[in-house]
């Protein structure tokens, strides 16, 4: 009983029953309970401060804010839906918010299927699965400023910019990637999609490697070809996966802010104009000074719309972790 | 770990000795393989040779395979003239005060939670992982006058790397993750230390910390890479160039720096993660992958 024991397994329920046994007859033992408190609360210190001062803190105000007209020189006061009707009252509100839909759309349709079709392939691959992983994931490290910067030389309109030298290779005349209203939308996606779709195809390959391999074996004895397997064993057995990964794409997209901001600040024309955007006008480029109150109405009501697909999220890893 | 167990996929091994099934296989996976390295690997070796190549030459010339000549003068004039080296020092004291303010609260936070289980830790647990339903976008603003005008301290935290390092620590994934981790060691080897006299300290500092090795990789390369990447909550609260991180710093650049320069310095902002990721390779791509699996 003396040495420290560091046997993970090597214990028993009846080895630990009678030290259990011993504690609450002890001198002192609402003391030591006491000194336990303490000692929890230290423990406790740093997670409560900074979630509380950085976290909930926050939170609770977003949503008192959302209710006041508050500038930094006087005190705030409470205006009803005041906010909130202004944000419904400003005509970009329904540019961002059907630009934002248009981005994840597109996101959604460049970014869903790409990575499973390479997932699926790399799953098959049995020598340099690692150097496969690897490329893929590259892009996925790459600083996403850094990425949004070259990629906006890439997308230079004219003959001699990067995509339009090798679209000229192929006889096709050059795309003004980020002037023109109908090319914008797209190209940001591109680069977007470029950037973490990496990410999704780890995550798929995590899934696709999973798969209990007798499910393809009984499979095979009823005579099930490769397009069947796929069919009626991988894909269902994705499912999960697929919906979180789809969930967290909607969260993602539906707060995008860098690459509107970085490629075109919201242009041409306001046809990047995305909500996160609008937030921020409102919050810290007016001239007039920040409108705190709209920024915070209007951040409300997408993470009501958000909390829900995060609940969901939640509660179908909770369901496949468990 | 999967991978050992599982020898084979959706093609059975019968299928694999077909010739027409693996000449298909082998070609398809030739042609990812070119993909993958032109879409993964393109555009860095791009940025790479352009980092390296006169002004004019990369725009002339922008896929030409050998440059016209080589101008390794605009690597040290990004790293000197324009100050790369003092943004970049920024990015690197920004990771690491963030690093480490993360791992302490939730090292601490779970270790709290899992472990000394107070009776409030149930209703703190619930707080912790409310706020992962939270999306970023509603903490902007507030967060942002909590910066100005922070509680007790009375002076603006705006233009201190405290504005990036705090809020960072207030990381629900993290806490719950470690939480988890803690909870899943098993209690024996708690009782025992106990037994031998270790306070609450020494177990947490001699016994759960080393055996957390795992999951503190985790979070750590979750926490470096974060805030590497993070650009919109840094330009905020560093609105001092001086101070600003190389995402921050870099887009501005752009305006009045020549082009090769320029390059030159988005490929230096690029090297460390990179090179994190290939050293760090395996870990990464455990990481990505936790998180569709296990997350909450």
């Amino acid at each position: 009983m003396t040495t420290t024991d560091t046997r993970p397994a090597g214990v028993t329920g009846d080895q630990a029953g009678p030290r259990k046994a011993a504690r609450p007859g002890r001198p002192g033992a609402r003391l030591a309970r006491a000194t336990t408190g303490l000692h929890t609360l230290v423990f406790l210190a740093p997670m409560l401060v900074v979630f509380g001062v950085f976290s909930w803190y926050p939170i609770a105000r977003a949503v008192v804010m959302s209710f006041q007209r508050t500038n930094l020189v006087t005190d705030p006061v409470f205006v009803g839906f005041a906010n909130f009707q202004q944000v419904f009252a400003d005509p970009l509100l329904w540019t961002a918010v059907q630009n934002t839909g248009y981005f994840a759309l597109l996101a959604l349709l460049f970014g869903y299927p790409i990575p499973l079709v390479a997932a699926i392939l790399m799953s098959e691959v049995r020598r340099l699965r690692g150097l496969f992983s690897a490329l893929a994931y590259l892009p996925v490290v790459v600083p996403p400023v850094v990425a949004v910067l070259l990629w906006k030389l890439f997308y230079d309109a004219g003959e001699d910019g990067v995509f339009n030298t090798v679209l000229g290779w192929l006889g096709i005349a050059p795309i003004a990637w980020l002037q023109d209203a109908n090319a914008v939308m797209p190209s940001l996606v591109l680069e977007a999609t470029w950037a973490a779709a990496g990410g999704t195809v780890i995550i798929y390959l995590a899934a696709l490697i999973g798969v209990d391999p007798s499910l393809y074996e009984a499979a095979e004895i009823d005579g099930a070809g490769v397009w069947r397997k796929l069919w009626h064993i991988t894909l269902p057995q994705l499912r999960g996966v697929l919906l979180i990964t789809f969930i967290l794409q909607i969260i993602g997209t539906a707060q995008v802010f860098l690459e509107p901001f970085l490629f075109t600040d919201g242009g041409p024309a306001n046809r990047t104009l995305t909500l996160l955007l609008l937030i921020y006008r409102y919050a810290f480029t007016n001239s007039l000074g920040g409108d705190y109150g709209a920024a915070a109405a209007l951040s409300l009501m997408l993470a009501v719309v958000l909390a829900a697909f995060s609940m969901l999220y939640f509660r179908l890893t909770r369901s496949w972790s468990s | 770990m999967a991978a050992a167990a599982n020898d084979r996929g959706l093609l059975a091994p019968t299928d694999r000795k077909r010739a027409s099934v693996r000449w298909s296989t082998r070609a398809l996976h030739g042609l990812l393989l070119a993909v993958l390295a032109v879409a993964g690997l393109g555009p860095m070796l791009w940025l790479a040779k352009a980092a390296v190549t006169p002004t004019q030459d990369t725009l002339r010339h922008p896929m030409a395979l050998w440059p016209g000549g080589i101008d390794l003068a605009n690597l040290t004039e990004a790293w000197t003239r324009v100050e790369i080296d003092k943004y970049f020092f920024n990015t690197i004291a920004l990771a690491a005060g963030s690093w480490a303010v993360q791992l302490l609260v939730a090292a601490t936070g779970g270790y709290a939670l899992a472990v000394l289980r107070p009776r409030i830790g149930r209703y703190l647990s619930g707080a912790v992982l409310a706020t992962l339903f939270v999306p970023s976008v509603v903490l902007l603003v507030p967060l942002y006058l909590t910066i100005l005008d922070p509680p007790v301290l009375g002076t603006s935290m705006l233009n201190t790397f405290w504005a990036v390092w705090l809020p960072a620590g207030a990381n629900a994934f993290n806490v719950l993750l470690m939480q988890r981790f803690f909870a899943n060691l098993p209690r024996e080897i708690f009782e025992a230390a106990k037994v031998d006299g270790a306070g609450p300290y020494r177990l947490f500092w001699s016994i759960v910390l080393p055996m957390s090795r795992p999951v503190i990789g985790v979070v750590s390369v979750f926490a470096v890479i974060a805030s590497w990447k993070d650009f919109l909550w840094p330009m905020l609260v560093l609105p001092d160039p001086a101070l600003q991180p190389l995402s921050v710093r870099l887009p501005a650049l752009q305006q009045f720096v020549e082009l090769d320069v320029f390059l030159a310095a988005l490929a230096i902002s690029s090297l460390i993660p990179i090179a994190l990721f290939l050293v760090f390779q395996r870990l990464f791509l455990s990481s990505a992958g936790l998180g569709g699996a296990v997350k909450g």
